[in-house]
């Protein structure tokens, strides 16, 4: 009898709440290291009439082969976080619809990847060497200045990275050696990963091994060189412990040719539920109010020329000089067997 | 008649169930990953070897299985003597050290990682009195896998081992038969299923074991499940993903068809001794020193990495201080996908007390379909195996399948925040079946008849012969099924809220970025989960009758 009622005052509370004009609710799927400020979203919210309903799913490959399996039936309106090395491949699987949003106007060319305008740059960020300020300080040693520098002796075993079969900054990071080195001359890419082995590279499987258990600056490990981003002394500073340091305990190693540019797009998924409110929140996105809240909340650079960035970016987060790059189409055809032959010359 | 309808119908539920979450959507990835290949007849068997060869598929499986037994082994070797000394003493403060035991099942391997890197990596603590580095060896891997499971055995082994009468193994004494002897003969026959049932799910675990891997076996450790993980995350290479999928689940599959003939035909019907008889206090400095050894050294073992956590919880760059756990009340980045402790601690627990029910709902009617025939049937082995299947299964192709098959009416649930504790009760559903099925097998058929002979009705014989023998292996089974789902094991493979974030997701979203505040919070956010655990099963351990239950079997 009692579970009788219970049942009937559920029942009404669903259709009451069926009755009321519920709002146009819009499903955002994002990889999940995605954020936004709260104030942010809620403006678009209420400016709008509609509930932003997000969801993660996992890494960024992992989000996109989910999108792809959900074809013709998508899992959301909206994807974030599709980046340049799985750019063709998102694009091959034919999931998103075009838009030519009018913010692209304020977006340099170079960032535009996809001239189909399916997938549109959001943000981007460097994956480049970090270096642990106070152990160079301590040894007297200089700073290597160059990727060839860190095959020298006198950086033996200092060196560590991630497993680019495991980890995206460890394919970023063997992706700009490779566009550094190259496959023909005296040194190529392969050689140059030889002569790391020789100098005693430590790999680990994941970014979080390499930065917080190996980094002698960001974790307790022993190496005082690690593949991470350019933004990662920034991000230092910012989630430091009180007192709050005045410099960061960690640099960048602007080598020449020794960084990878990792773009992240956003698109609207073909048979999307609600397509104009898709296309109004990927406007949104790339509008100066989003795009000066992206390097705080994801720690990567806005898109849009018109926003600024904040102190803390402009202060210890130096672009590096010559960012690494190679066509998206060429990484896609080539990624598995690159990470197979660097398998091989490392860890075998 | 009615009866009848009704007892079909429960035990239909759990076969429908794992129809529904796993078989169908496992069946549909693995044909639409492997569609491309086998659909070409017979250059289809060639296309299949050649992606066997390629994947290295051979060598995945030897490394998977050969850990996993290694594994397996080493924490029936911790874990045996400590489910005497739980099973069998009482000792101060046995009750909390029990909770402890069941924490290192739901800690995140991230910082599972981080402490035991602490302790046997580089610049750790055994690196600086003895210069050992054991990280990235399979060495690392294997003490992951003993103090990730051998509550597993603790559990299953010592509670059957609490109602096993000591003057069984007496008697055989007394007719001669050698310590060793009469405890090979009488003591281990009598725990031979609970020992298989717990070495199997641990072999199961480590199996298919997928962080503990990657994190502590580095890059020169690859297994069935890594291989999987990467091949579909990474190299988005479904037909690999699906190939190696198949293979690790017929693997486990053949592996639990072996155990399940062998349980059925292991299993004793047995008067249970209750557990508060056959323990006792240790008398002696040799039963002392046996307790310490083999009870309090593993714990301690144990609390190792635990102690870790909790010290760098406190520690900061220039002292001890509590401004990592006063940082998490405050939403440092003003993210809108910001979670209190609070709410994080309560979401865990919203969506573990939902996987207990509804694994409890379904284990109870799988565990008497299983055991319905005493000699075994095609359909309880058939059942049997599939109750177990969940454990063979990686992860992240459930989580593929899911997309694919739920995706439309009436099954629409894929970014369904129900889908969370269903896939919990998935993987939790091989425990608690695990824990009630032994118990259950050892009921005297005697009693039932007897009771059945006095006029009771078989609704009344489970309410009063049943129920009361398994009441504290129910509560294991829900401690089972809390831990589980509170250590979120397949969460990785589902779609999720943020707003809705556990614990554990709590935990990877600081570790994504640099910072001694993200590490600093990380590492409390894993106390508030140890507490967790430990505050949720020593609740559901209280709920065990008060002192009623002597004659009830001590399973915990």
């Amino acid at each position: 009898m009692r579970w009788g009622k219970c049942l009937l005052v559920l029942v009404c509370l669903a259709a009451a709440q069926g009755a009321w004009a519920a709002p146009r609710i819009l499903r955002v799927l994002t990889h999940s290291s995605f954020s936004a400020s709260k104030e942010l979203i809620e403006g678009f919210e209420k400016a709008n009439d509609v509930q932003v309903r997000f969801t993660a799913g996992g890494d960024a490959g992992e989000t996109l082969n989910k999108a792809i399996l959900s074809k013709g039936n998508p899992l959301a309106d909206v994807l974030f976080g599709v980046d340049n090395t799985f750019l063709s491949r998102a694009l091959a699987a034919d999931i998103f619809e075009p838009w030519d949003s009018p913010m692209l106007a304020d977006i340099p060319a170079e960032l535009q990847m996809d001239p189909s305008h399916r997938m549109l740059p959001v943000d981007f960020g460097y994956v480049c060497l970090n270096y642990d300020k106070a152990y160079f300080e301590r040894k007297g040693l200089p700073v290597p200045r160059t990727l060839e520098e860190l095959a020298l002796p006198a950086y033996r075993g200092l060196l560590v990275v991630e497993n680019p079969a495991t980890s995206s900054p460890g394919l970023a990071f063997l992706l700009a050696t490779i566009s550094r080195f190259g496959e023909k001359g005296v040194r190529t890419w392969e050689s140059y990963w030889s002569d790391l082995r020789k100098n005693d590279v430590l790999v680990a499987n994941g970014w979080n091994e390499a930065y917080y258990d190996e980094f002698s600056a960001g974790g307790r490990g022993r190496r005082p060189i690690v593949v991470s981003y350019a933004t990662s002394p920034a991000a230092e500073v910012y989630f430091a412990a009180e007192p709050r340091p005045a410099e960061p305990p960690t640099g960048n190693i602007l080598a020449e040719g020794g960084s990878f540019r990792q773009i992240e797009f956003a698109g609207v998924f073909k048979g999307a539920k609600e397509r104009d409110l898709a296309r109004r929140f990927v406007d949104f996105m790339l509008s100066r109010e989003f795009q000066e809240d992206i390097p705080l909340q994801m720690f990567v650079y806005p898109t849009n020329r018109k926003a600024s960035l904040p102190g803390l970016f402009t202060a210890f987060a130096p672009v590096p000089p010559a960012p690494a790059s190679l066509d998206a189409a060429l990484i896609d055809a080539h990624r598995d067997e690159w990470i197979a032959r660097w398998t091989k010359l490392v860890l075998r | 008649m009615n009866r009848r309808i009704l007892a079909g119908i429960s035990a239909a539920l759990p076969i429908l169930f794992l129809g529904i979450f796993l078989l169908y959507p496992i069946a549909r990835i693995l044909a639409l990953g492997l569609a491309p290949i086998v659909g070409r007849g017979g250059s289809g068997v060639m296309g299949l070897r050649k992606l066997l060869a390629d994947t290295g598929a051979g060598r995945l499986l030897l490394a998977s299985a050969g850990q996993a037994f290694l594994s397996t082994l080493l924490t029936l070797a911790v874990g045996l003597p400590a489910s005497y000394v739980f099973a069998r003493f009482d000792f101060p403060a046995k009750a909390v050290l029990r909770a402890l035991l069941a924490i290192p099942f739901v800690l995140p391997t991230v910082v599972v990682g981080s402490a035991f890197v602490a302790l046997v990596g580089s610049g750790g603590l055994a690196e600086r009195l003895a210069g050992v580095n054991i990280v990235r060896t399979l060495p690392a891997v294997l003490l992951a896998h003993v103090f990730y499971n051998v509550s597993i055995v603790v559990r299953i082994v010592g509670g059957s081992w609490a109602n096993l009468d000591p003057r069984l193994g007496e008697s055989a004494r007394m007719l001669g038969a050698g310590r060793m002897r009469s405890f090979l003969r009488v003591t281990l026959r009598l725990l031979l299923p609970s020992l298989a049932a717990s070495a199997l799910l641990v072999f199961a675990f480590c199996f298919t074991s997928f962080g503990v891997i990657l994190v502590l076996g580095g890059p020169r450790i690859g297994t069935l499940e890594t291989e999987i993980y990467r091949q579909a995350v990474y190299a988005l290479n479904l037909p690999a993903a699906a190939l190696l999928s198949a293979l690790q689940l017929l693997v486990a599959g053949l592996m639990m068809l072996a155990y399940s003939r062998l349980s059925a035909r292991a299993a004793v019907v047995l008067r249970l001794t209750p557990g508060s008889v056959t323990r006792r206090t240790p008398r002696g400095p040799g039963e002392w020193a046996l307790v310490a050894l083999c009870g309090l050294g593993p714990t301690a073992g144990l609390m190792l990495p635990l102690a870790v956590l909790a010290a760098g919880s406190v520690t900061t760059p220039t002292g001890i201080s509590l401004q990592y756990w006063t940082s998490l009340f405050r939403n440092v980045r003003n993210s809108i996908f910001y979670v209190s402790p609070v709410a994080a601690a309560m979401n865990s627990l919203a969506f573990s007390g939902l996987a207990v029910v509804l694994s409890l709902t379904l284990g109870i009617p799988a565990a008497y379909l299983v055991t319905r025939s005493r000699k075994g049937t095609l359909l309880t082995g058939a059942a049997e195996l599939l109750f177990l299947l969940p454990l063979g299964t990686s992860a992240v192709t459930l989580g593929f399948g899911y997309i694919i098959s739920l995706g439309s009416p009436p099954l629409d649930l894929r970014g369904s925040v129900l889908l969370i504790p269903i896939a919990h009760a998935l993987v939790a559903l091989p425990l608690v079946v695990r824990s009630l099925v032994g118990p259950l097998r050892s009921i005297e058929p005697g009693l039932r008849e007897s009771a059945a002979l006095l006029g009771a009705d078989p609704a009344r014989v489970r309410l009063r012969i049943d129920l009361p023998i398994l009441r504290r292996a129910f509560l294991a089974a829900a401690a089972f099924a809390f831990t589980v789902s509170l250590g979120e094991f397949a969460a990785t493979a589902l779609l999720t809220r943020p707003e809705l974030a556990t614990i554990p997701v709590v935990i990877y979203g600081f570790l994504t970025q640099p910072g001694d505040l993200n590490r600093g919070q990380a590492m409390a956010m894993s106390v508030v989960l140890m507490a967790a655990c430990g505050l949720g099963v020593a609740a559901i351990e209280r709920l065990r009758p008060s002192g009623a239950s002597d004659g009830a079997s001590e399973v915990f």
